[in-house]
């Protein structure tokens, strides 16, 4: 089974971030604990990309402190980010998988052995040795997978990784996420698709206009949430 | 070379001394490409990845060097490489090695401009990702060189176009040494100042022809990579 | 997998570029001369002859004269061979220099179109020839470079009693180049040009020039040798350089001078006085 975690839990205190003259995101007081997949959902501008990149330590909150298993400034050897829109590296798909093994300190000897198991993971396999940019969005969304699972990670953030697929890429992609979490990885996925939050959460985190509105048991914000907006959400309405 | 024969007299029958001269000039102009390309593009990746006071200025210059004047470069050259200069001790004053050196000065600048402008472009692109998998400074310059390397090339295909083509720099610290210093660009400066005005236009379309040629061989070299890597 | 294929070709090509000194360095020398010794074809005559007898490399960087003293000025070179005597002594005088030797002569030709704007052709007095120039504004073309050429045509116009740098116009043109340059300029504009007669003989592009003046004593045109001074600049080679200046006062080096002939005439006509050290 997998080793103790130790950048868990993420504990956000009264974190703010601003930028340009704009609130993103406002005394953010939330805990991310082990266990099933956390969705971060909300309209869009609530600041669920922000939210995730501050988990991440892309960025740095402007008020406010966040630790990683108790520690602030943790590297990010524990953690991995799949972005919406991935970026390929000018290599072949195994390569792009190599990169990563090796930026997260794998020894050269065993990287031939997982990058076979991971791209097996995410359905890569036959794929292998072609370019990574020649493959289709749900592929490379699918060996960006591959990139971040191999770094063995913790915690695996995801950026909306199917908000430009098809279904069945769609599909291939939760399966992959659902495999990471039954092992164990702390999923956090921001979504704007509630069939995906039904599909996968856990755990629900909802965010209106840069403020944590609630943050509970997936089952409790889908049929009894607390707020308005959350409401109006899930019933399907705009919420401005 | 032989007198009273026209360039193609000349390739046809396999002239040594044209040989030499063709192989000078290339070993010269590719010795140059090689240093500027070894400095020159991590030096230019290193620009585009850091921030100090002052970068704007040197970004400014530095694509300013790009159209350094030949002659002056060689001037510049031939006075640190002369024996009353300051390297003089070193006796590399009118030998091929001072031309490389020259040429690879002048040309520098070229290849770390356009290595600059590549990486910043790339790094827009590629900034969230190497971060997200905490790739430290030396291996992001790594990366994002390997990653462009098409474009790289072509800047290198620049560098190496202006070398072969220039004669100031190479005639002041090479001196046109007959079977010794004498490069193509030079040989077609000789025969004109000769008057051999049909033999100097035909070396010069030599000239041209091998520069083509090095161009079409770099052209399969990126077409045969994309289809390796993308 | 990248950085160490280019190292490698990297070390190749520079081991390649620098042994090439490394292994010329053996037994050679440089001699700065003139533009008008090297476009006659001169150096590629007598050079292989001196090669054969003593197995040394002589290495000719052709420059105008003011740059070919300027060069040995510098130590960049072993031996200086020009033809500005005046230059030269002030050369050895200033210490540059070991010694000042006569080597050959030849006489410099004037040169100009044959459709003779300033009525000139078939003349044996270069003076009065300048001054029908200066007077008709014929076009005429000057090195303008402080060669010997050039020193050797600014004393002919004051010969001519012309102060050239006040009687300049644009018929004058003064493009600072070698005398090749110089003899395809006056053939592309129909100007007259002063050349040394070597020069003019080699020439490939003469278009519709001829000799308009030759034979006047004035014209003619002294070449001297002169070894560096290695007090001045201890990295001269002066064995080596001796021993080449050696040769070209000798016999030896004085007939291979001579035997220099393009279509069966002579070009340089050698006249030391007697051997050097």
């Amino acid at each position: 089974m997998r080793a103790p975690v130790n950048d868990l839990p993420v504990l956000f205190e009264r974190v703010s971030l601003r930028a340009g003259g704009m609130t993103i995101l406002d005394r953010i007081d939330a805990i991310i604990e082990p266990g099933a997949p956390t969705l971060v959902v909300g309209p869009n501008g609530a600041g669920k990309s922000s939210f995730l990149r501050l988990c991440m330590g892309l960025s740095a909150p402007s008020e406010g402190r966040i630790t990683w298993g108790g520690r602030p400034d943790a590297k990010p050897t524990r953690r991995a980010f799949v972005f919406q829109r991935p970026v390929m590296l000018r290599r072949t798909a195994a390569g792009n998988v190599a990169y990563s093994l090796k930026q997260a300190g794998v020894p050269r000897e065993q990287r031939a052995e997982r990058i076979a198991r991971l791209l097996a993971q995410v359905g890569l396999s036959e794929l292998a040795a072609r370019p990574a940019r020649r493959l289709s969005g749900g592929e490379q969304q699918r060996l960006a997978l591959a990139r971040a699972l191999a770094r063995d990670p913790d915690l695996l953030l995801l950026d909306e990784p199917t908000a430009s697929l098809d279904p069945a890429a769609t599909r291939s992609v939760e399966e992959i996420v659902r495999a990471a979490a039954s092992s164990g990885i702390k999923v956090v996925m921001a979504s704007h698709d509630l069939g995906q939050v039904r599909r996968l959460a856990g755990t629900v985190m909802f965010l209106v206009r840069g403020t944590l509105r609630e943050h509970e048991a997936a089952d409790a914000f889908l049929n009894t949430p607390s707020t308005p907006e959350a409401a109006a959400f899930v019933r399907g309405d705009l919420v401005v | 070379m032989q007198e009273g024969l026209n360039a193609w007299q000349l390739i046809a029958g396999a002239d040594p001394t044209l040989f030499a001269i063709v192989q000078l000039s290339l070993m010269i102009s590719l010795s140059a490409v090689a240093i500027a390309a070894v400095v020159g593009l991590p030096l230019g990746a290193l620009l585009a990845l850091t921030r100090f006071p002052g970068r704007n200025l040197v970004i400014v210059v530095l694509n300013a060097f790009m159209g350094l004047p030949p002659v002056v470069v060689g001037l510049a050259v031939y006075l640190l490489l002369s024996r009353s200069g300051p390297l003089g001790q070193f006796g590399i004053l009118f030998t091929p090695l001072a031309m490389v050196i020259a040429q690879a000065i002048l040309i520098l600048p070229i290849i770390a401009a356009l290595s600059r402008q590549t990486i910043e472009d790339l790094w827009l692109e590629y900034r969230d990702e190497l971060t997200a998998m905490d790739v430290g400074p030396a291996g992001r310059v790594t990366t994002l060189l390997w990653d462009a390397r098409l474009s790289l090339l072509t800047a290198l295909l620049a560098g190496f176009g202006r070398a072969a083509a220039e004669v100031g720099a190479v005639m002041i610290v090479g001196g046109n040494i007959d079977g010794f210093t004498r490069t193509m660009t030079t040989t077609i400066a000789l025969e004109t100042s000769k008057g051999n005005l049909p033999l100097a236009l035909g070396l010069g379309l030599v000239l041209i022809a091998l520069v083509l040629a090095i161009n079409a061989a770099a052209w399969t070299v990126r077409v045969w990579s994309e289809r390796q890597a993308g | 997998m990248l950085n160490r294929r280019l190292a490698i070709v990297l070390a190749l090509s520079t081991g390649l570029v620098a042994s090439a000194p490394a292994l010329a360095q053996d037994k050679s020398i440089v001699v700065a001369s003139t533009t008008s010794t090297q476009d006659s074809g001169l150096f590629g005559h007598i050079l292989p002859l001196f090669k054969a007898k003593s197995g040394i490399d002589v290495k000719v960087i052709a420059q105008g004269t003011g740059q070919a003293l300027d060069t040995a000025r510098r130590g960049d070179a072993d031996v200086v061979l020009v033809h500005a005597k005046l230059q030269e002594e002030k050369f050895v005088a200033d210490g540059f220099g070991v010694k000042r030797f006569d080597l050959m002569y030849n006489d410099f030709v004037l040169i100009g179109p044959a459709s003779d704007a300033a009525g000139i052709k078939g003349s044996n007095d270069v003076a009065a020839a300048l001054q029908a120039i200066q007077k008709k504004a014929a076009p005429f073309v000057s090195r303008g470079d402080k060669s010997g050429t050039h020193a050797a045509e600014l004393a002919l116009w004051k010969q001519a009693g012309i102060e050239i740098e006040t009687a300049k116009g644009p018929w004058y043109r003064e493009i600072g180049q070698g005398m090749g340059a110089a003899l395809n300029m006056a053939s592309s504009s129909n100007a007259y040009v002063l050349s040394d007669r070597g020069t003019w003989l080699s020439f490939k592009n003469p278009g519709d020039l001829v000799i308009a003046v030759e034979g006047d004593r004035r014209l003619f045109n002294q070449y001297g040798v002169i070894l560096v001074n290695p007090e001045k600049h201890p990295t001269v080679k002066k064995e080596l350089g001796q021993t080449f200046i050696d040769w070209l006062l000798s016999d030896d080096g004085q007939a291979a001078i001579a035997g220099y002939k393009i279509n069966g005439k002579q070009l340089f006509f050698p006249n030391a006085q007697r051997k050097a050290s």
